[in-house]
């Protein structure tokens, strides 16, 4: 694990905060004078994944520069309840695009700082799953490429939530949305298609690229800080559940996003240079069902009778990101 | 205000927008009961203290922890914690060793000289308690703290009643024992040592209130026909010859009767006296013992040997014939008719002990049931004013339980004295395991206490079991879940999406900001103590 670990205070590494540990080494969001960079008053729905996620990460980005940070935000859930005109729940500098150019609105930002010679003041370009998997991904691909001084936040709730819950090329297989109904022999979304965003990015050798879920505030703030000792592209992808499109319970956001890392099905892990340099590893191994059940958007799956070779090609996928990145450890 | 091209309202922050409207649900702080507290006989607060232990403020723990029993370096060698049996982490993986930092801290407390100041105005009334044991010390200290005026009689040279009579000084030394009481003795506390009160009306002249708590000290007898040489002693005698330092001669090969904890005393104090064999003989099996299984497992370590269902049928010339048992439908033991012979210097009766009643005679109003006396809900007996504790009431005897008999005692004689009723708090919801995220807690082993190695556990009476050190002790109290306690860990803080928790800073926890809480229930699914529930809106 890259994040320091603390034991034995009780709850160790895995709380917000700790009232035993010394300052310095809490976390961002312990802090009671923390920049809030996201403040209340936000139309996002309870619970939501993305806003507790883009908090976690503006203000982590926010600590790491000393306040310096310009945000281009794309077109997204994100955009739309943070800023219904005339209000905004920014409390950055902070750009809206349209929805696909996000990454090269934040090139321009870069160059433009470079320009006048403040290099101090770093630029982060944010956006959900359709932003930048799909919309903005030509001109994502472009900014790595010119390893342009941007970091890249993505925040994956796996669908297009803000237009009412239609696939993306983030949606998981077998997944119900608007667009691919739980109906016929292969229901939900398609076996076989959609990306994976973080390894395309190491494609590029970019400097660094990381994956991380709102279940682990610790390694978030770390790649976020990390990612900000780095000049040059980075990509940070962060798994945030949505209420509304998982049909999940608003009290359960953080819970479904901790089984998605602990079942295997979505590996945490950082890479510098296209070559990967550290993995979370699962702390107690969940079958992937645990995480489907909590889950309407697989509720499909647990009917009369339920669908078990459907979820056993889930496991199978989640079974090979274990084996691939190494999820477990050796005795585990 | 001049406003750029297109724009034509100004710009305003989200914070106008109040999204505590959205909410059905709402989250609400409390505390619950932890399953410790709620399980201690001496009614601490268990995860109250080890809160303050947790950050290293030994002192504040200490204070919480006197609040409720004056005696923790005693309590943490002796009590048989029936909190760690009940304690929500042995489902994780093992009990938080709650008492072994109670041991740790109260022999901080005494290392350090920590006093309990006495900060009560003077009642004016003059309180009398018989028996200097455990529930009497603990009442005199609780009256003390309330102002009132007590003294302690006691038949006894030295206060400590079964502490200092009964339990062996290799499981409580008596320098730690001695320690404690003068700590109460010294509140204030009047004690009058080798006095026997006889005639409780005419003492009962000179006070307003009276706490009896004599204790249980005569043996039960069984009848064993027994030859003319046969040695026959009570193993409460035994161990109080002991304690005197006038250890009776008890021979090579010695057998106990009984299956208690005193029985178990009692073997192993013949180990200690030069017994090479000691020979446990009880009526039942294993499992129906009323001795604590941790003595039963360290009489055996130091070489006792059991023999269940077995009863003795006859003790003469250095043998005991033994019939042995079995255990009809009801498991009540019957005989079986096969016999056997053991070698035996000396029988050691361990069959229970009774209290000595003559006190209460001529006492109108105090009823005797069974050999103990009836007390009420409020320990009072059934003449006003009078009340009893300890293991002259029916009771589980432990030295636990009478302390808590003793602060009980105490509450209602203040009250009592004060012409008032002493009603207790309801107590809170549980907090049950299913209540806790456990996630959220690190993987951390339970600490293990030294102890003595067998050999010189035999030939010696120290103490068996060692205390922690400052860094275990503090290891084992950072294990404590805080069940249905807040202890400040800011994941509602953390977890809210909208920033609606607000931190009011160390030892002051949190609040919620209903303006923007929109009630999704992350704070309360995310606590990891429980210490959060979600109620409905009223609509």
């Amino acid at each position: 694990m890259p994040v320091q670990e603390i034991k034995f205070y009780q709850t160790g590494s895995l709380v917000v905060g700790n009232r035993l540990l010394d300052p310095e080494r809490r976390t961002v969001q312990a802090d009671p004078g923390r920049p809030n960079t996201l403040t209340s008053g936000h139309r996002a729905c309870q619970g939501c994944g993305e806003a507790l996620g883009a908090r976690y990460a503006v203000d982590a980005a926010h600590r790491a520069t000393g306040g310096r940070i310009v945000v281009v935000n794309a077109t997204g859930c994100l955009e739309v309840f943070s800023t219904p005109y005339p209000e905004t729940s920014w409390r950055v500098a902070w750009l809206h695009s349209l929805f696909g150019n996000a990454p090269a609105v934040a090139t321009g930002v870069a160059a433009a700082l470079k320009v006048k010679g403040r290099t101090d003041v770093r630029v982060v370009g944010q956006g959900g799953d359709g932003g930048t998997v799909d919309i903005g991904f030509a001109c994502l691909s472009g900014m790595f490429e010119r390893n342009d001084d941007v970091l890249y936040i993505c925040y994956d709730n796996q669908a297009y939530m803000n237009t009412g819950v239609q696939r993306s090329g983030a949606t998981p297989p077998a997944a119900r949305t608007a667009t691919t109904q739980a109906v016929g022999p292969e229901p939900g979304n398609p076996f076989g298609q959609g990306k994976n965003a973080a390894l395309i990015a190491m494609a590029h050798e970019i400097p660094y690229v990381a994956t991380a879920t709102v279940a682990d505030l610790r390694d978030l703030e770390y790649k976020v800080h990390r990612a900000m000792e780095f000049r040059g592209a980075r990509y940070l992808h962060v798994l945030v559940p949505c209420p509304l499109g998982w049909a999940t319970a608003s009290s359960d956001t953080i819970r479904v996003a901790r089984l998605a890392k602990e079942s295997g099905l979505f590996p945490v892990f950082e890479a510098e240079h296209g070559e990967i340099t550290a993995v979370s590893k699962i702390r107690r191994k969940v079958p992937v069902e645990e995480y489907l059940r909590a889950q309407g958007r697989y509720a499909h799956l647990f009917g009369d009778p339920p669908r078990t070779d459907v979820i056993a090609a889930l496991q199978a996928l989640a079974d090979r990101n274990i084996r691939r990145f190494g999820l477990l450890d050796e005795e585990g | 205000m001049d406003r750029p091209f297109a724009i034509t309202l100004e710009v305003g922050s989200s914070l106008a927008n109040k999204t505590g409207a959205w909410r059905t649900e709402r989250p609400v702080y409390l505390d619950r009961f932890p399953p410790c507290n709620q399980n201690c006989p001496a009614g601490e607060n268990v995860q109250g203290w080890l809160y303050h232990a947790e950050s290293g403020d030994y002192e504040t723990a200490w204070r919480i922890l006197v609040d409720d029993n004056p005696f923790p370096a005693v309590m943490g060698r002796v009590c048989y914690h029936p909190c760690q049996t009940a304690c929500n982490r042995g489902r994780l993986d093992e009990a938080v060793g709650i008492n072994a930092v109670e041991r740790f801290l109260g022999d901080e407390a005494l290392r350090r000289g920590w006093t309990v100041p006495v900060e009560a105005e003077p009642s004016g009334k003059r309180v009398l308690v018989v028996g200097a044991g455990p529930a009497g010390l603990s009442a005199a200290y609780h009256l003390v703290r309330l102002g009132h005026e007590v003294t302690v009689v006691d038949s006894a040279e030295e206060p400590g009643g079964m502490m200092r009579y009964g339990i062996p000084r290799y499981r409580l030394p008596r320098d730690v024992l001695a320690a404690e009481i003068k700590r109460i003795l010294d509140m204030g506390v009047r004690f009058e040592a080798g006095r026997t009160v006889t005639d409780l009306r005419a003492e009962m002249e000179r006070y307003d209130a009276a706490f009896l708590a004599v204790g249980a000290h005569v043996a039960r007898r069984a009848y064993i026909p027994a030859g003319d040489s046969a040695r026959i002693l009570d193993a409460i005698k035994m161990l109080r010859d002991t304690a005197e330092a006038e250890p009776p001669q008890i021979g090579r090969r010695v057998v106990v009767y009984g299956g208690g904890n005193t029985a178990m005393d009692a073997a192993r104090t013949a180990r200690r006296l030069g017994a090479t064999d000691a020979v446990v003989v009880y009526r039942r099996t294993k499992d129906r013992m009323p001795a604590h299984e941790s003595e039963v497992a360290d009489a055996e370590a130091e070489g006792v040997r059991m023999k269940w269902l077995s009863t003795i049928a006859r003790a003469d010339g250095g043998k005991v014939l033994i019939e042995r048992m079995r255990l009809d439908e009801t498991g009540f033991p019957q005989p079986t008719g096969e016999y056997e012979e053991l070698d035996a210097d000396t029988v050691v009766l361990a069959l229970g002990q009774e209290p000595d009643l003559t006190l209460l005679e001529g006492l109108p109003g105090v009823e005797i049931d069974k050999g103990v006396v009836r007390v009420g809900p409020n320990m009072m007996t059934g003449y006003p004013g009078v009340f009893a504790g300890g293991d002259m009431v029916p009771s589980d005897r432990t030295v636990t339980v009478a302390i808590g008999h003793g602060k009980l005692a105490a509450r209602h004689i203040d009250a009592w004295l004060r012409g008032t009723q002493y009603t207790p708090p309801p107590p809170p919801p549980p907090a049950t395991y299913d209540r806790l995220n456990t996630w959220y807690y690190s993987d951390a082993p339970a600490q293990l206490r030294p102890r003595l190695e067998v050999a010189r556990r035999i030939t010696t009476f120290d103490e068996v079991e060692g205390g922690l050190d400052e860094s275990t002790a503090l290891f084992e109290a950072r294990r404590c879940l805080s069940c249905g306690n807040c202890f400040e860990c800011d994941n509602c803080y953390g977890v809210c999406p909208d920033n609606a928790v607000i931190k009011l800073g160390p030892g002051r926890r949190f609040m919620i900001d209903y303006d923007y809480c929109k009630g999704c229930g992350l704070c309360a699914a995310e606590c990891p103590a429980g210490a959060i529930t979600m109620v409905p809106e009223e609509t």
